[in-house]
């Protein structure tokens, strides 16, 4: 058979790849075939990783099945290692590796061509492309380190931040200016400094953002990673990873934008605007300013809970930490023995990610219909009894109805207040992810049960039993 | 090298890739918000293809210094990372709400 012939089959057999990416896609677009749509994607990717394989004709065989065996393992043991409730900074980490990835192939790339000038287009988009990998790359871990707690979710600043971070990015402009006009013939000192300090810009581009806004950012880099992928596509002149990257940068950009309407935070104030930070300097102020609180027994809300008709639940991201996922639906199960109406009301952001309570919940197998959307919802708090907060502040707090002063101001909330009675779980007083306080628990129909929430609920499920 | 021609054709694919990766999750509902963003994630793991291209590449004809050839089998193995992890937690994801429908 001819070459020609040969990379026609190629060709033909990403093609089929290609299309079970975006039939993929669709499917997972509704819940009924979203299981069918990731296996379809990843039949997908099986089949153009084999054919790129075959085209290799084993030349480096042995590095290539080193890197896979390792990555591999790796990916395999965390992601199935990893708990639900740590799932979006593994996404974090996963996609730092994609991008990571990116970098690492224009390096090699600049290497392999051992002083050749390189085209223009090939120039720009391997520039490119271990740039915004790079930026990804260094991001992420840093998304990683702010969700899994090692380090600060509030805001890191610093007066000048904005003047540092622009001259490290001019400074990368120029040496990618430098890297592009030269056709790439520009020392490696300088080329390896350039991507050194894209990786400290991607740490100084997220530091500044508060842990509230992190779901956002991290779909962000998710569709830098496949703007990355797209470019590097163009550097190795292959068309699936022009495609796919391109799927990928498209769907994240849109992806971003909706999580960050359902927060009503347009992208531009997530990147620059340093949400919380206003917070930041609150919390000693906040926490002797919030004093007018009630606190209640187990056994009080309990009794409450058992004689009332409607309760509606909301869970947030301290529900998720606490793992009491499965607790509450045990609570839900006595009450509902009862004959009480249970429902869940989700925030669209609740969790750290869309969407990510509603996994959460479905472990604990809680019924598909008992889960409401805020629309939904939002008329049914005046005619509930109550509605038993779980680890949920900012999605709750009302001062972003009316304070205008508030950085929340604007952003959909649950009309928790708006129920006959409210109990709040909750571990301390401790301002919120956002960093503001919550004048919700102020009210007079509020009242706080401090502690653990996976404690609390088991504690109220006993105290249940006994009424 | 790729000529001007050709660079066109490869823009083109582009663009229309970017239009259908908009249209393709226009109507995606909240619920599965996380569940995509991780599967789009796994997909973008394709750049494990560019790493084993330019690994080739590399290994053809000479024998490259011990740092080159880390810095490859690196490139491989964070790729597989991006796609294995990717899809494996995606999937887990989307059993949830499956253990959900086959117990009721």
């Amino acid at each position: 058979m001819t070459a020609a012939n040969l990379s026609a089959i190629y060709g033909a057999v990403e093609l089929v790849a290609i299309a079970l990416f975006i039939l993929g896609l669709r499917f997972l677009s509704s819940p009924g075939s979203a299981r069918m749509g990731n296996r379809l994607a990843a039949i997908g990717m099986l089949i153009a990783l084999a054919s790129f394989l075959i085209q290799t004709q084993a030349v480096a065989w042995w590095v290539i099945t080193v890197g896979i065996v390792i990555g591999g393992v790796i990916g395999l043991v965390s992601a199935l290692k990893v708990k639900m409730t740590a799932m979006p900074q593994m996404v974090a980490l996963f996609n730092g590796a994609g991008g990571a990835t990116a970098l690492l192939i224009g390096t090699i790339e600049y290497y392999a061509n051992s002083g050749a000038p390189f085209g223009a287009v090939i120039a720009v988009s391997l520039v490119l492309s271990a740039i915004i990998g790079g930026l990804s790359a260094a991001g992420s871990v840093i998304a990683f380190l702010k969700l899994q707690e090692v380090m600060t979710g509030r805001p890191v600043t610093y007066p000048g931040q904005q003047i540092v971070n622009s001259v490290v990015a001019l400074t990368i402009l120029a040496c990618g200016v430098w890297f592009v006009a030269s056709s790439g013939q520009m020392p490696p000192v300088v080329f390896l400094g350039m991507l050194a300090a894209t990786l400290v810009l991607g740490v100084f581009f997220v530091l500044p953002i508060g842990g509230a806004d992190m779901p956002v950012v991290i779909s962000l880099l998710n569709s830098f990673t496949g703007v990355a992928v797209a470019i590097t596509g163009f550097e190795l002149n292959h068309t699936l990873l022009i495609i796919a990257g391109a799927l990928v940068g498209a769907s994240g950009t849109l992806l971003t934008v909706l999580m960050g309407r359902a927060m009503n935070r347009p992208l531009t104030n997530v990147l620059f605007g340093a949400f919380g930070s206003g917070g930041g300097s609150e919390p000693a102020g906040g926490s002797g300013g919030q004093q007018n609180v009630r606190s209640a027994s187990a056994d009080d809300v309990a009794m409450m809970l058992a004689y009332a008709q409607r309760v509606i639940i909301v869970p947030g991201y301290g529900l998720a930490v606490a793992q009491a996922q499965h607790a509450v639906k045990a609570l839900a199960d006595q009450l509902e023995k009862r004959g009480i109406e249970v429902r869940y009301a989700i925030h669209p952001v609740a969790g750290r990610m869309p969407g990510h309570m509603n996994v959460l919940l479905a472990e604990a197998n809680v019924p598909y219909p008992q889960l409401l959307d805020m629309e939904d919802v939002n008329p049914e708090f005046p005619t509930t009894d109550v509605a038993l907060v779980i680890g949920a502040n900012d999605v709750t707090n009302p001062a972003a109805r009316n304070v205008t002063s508030s950085p929340i101001y604007g952003m959909p909330i649950l009309d928790v207040d708006k129920a006959q009675n409210v109990v709040v779980l909750k571990r301390s007083m401790r301002s919120g992810f956002a960093g503001i306080e919550n004048p919700l628990y102020e009210m007079p129909n509020t009242v706080m049960l401090f502690g653990d929430a996976k404690a609390s609920v088991d504690a109220l499920v006993a105290a249940v039993k006994t009424v | 090298m790729i000529d001007a021609q050709h660079f066109v054709i490869l823009l083109t694919i582009l663009v229309l890739a970017v239009f259908v990766g908009f249209e393709v999750i226009s109507k995606v509902p909240t619920t599965l918000h996380t569940p995509l963003m991780s599967a789009t994630n796994a997909i973008h793991g394709v750049v494990l293809a560019g790493a084993i291209v330019v690994t080739t590449v590399l290994f053809t004809d000479r024998a490259p210094s011990w740092i080159l050839t880390t810095v490859a089998i690196t490139a491989i193995a964070l790729g597989t990372i991006n796609v294995v992890g990717g899809f494996a937690v995606t999937e887990r994801m989307l059993q949830m709400f499956r253990k959900r429908g086959a117990s009721k």
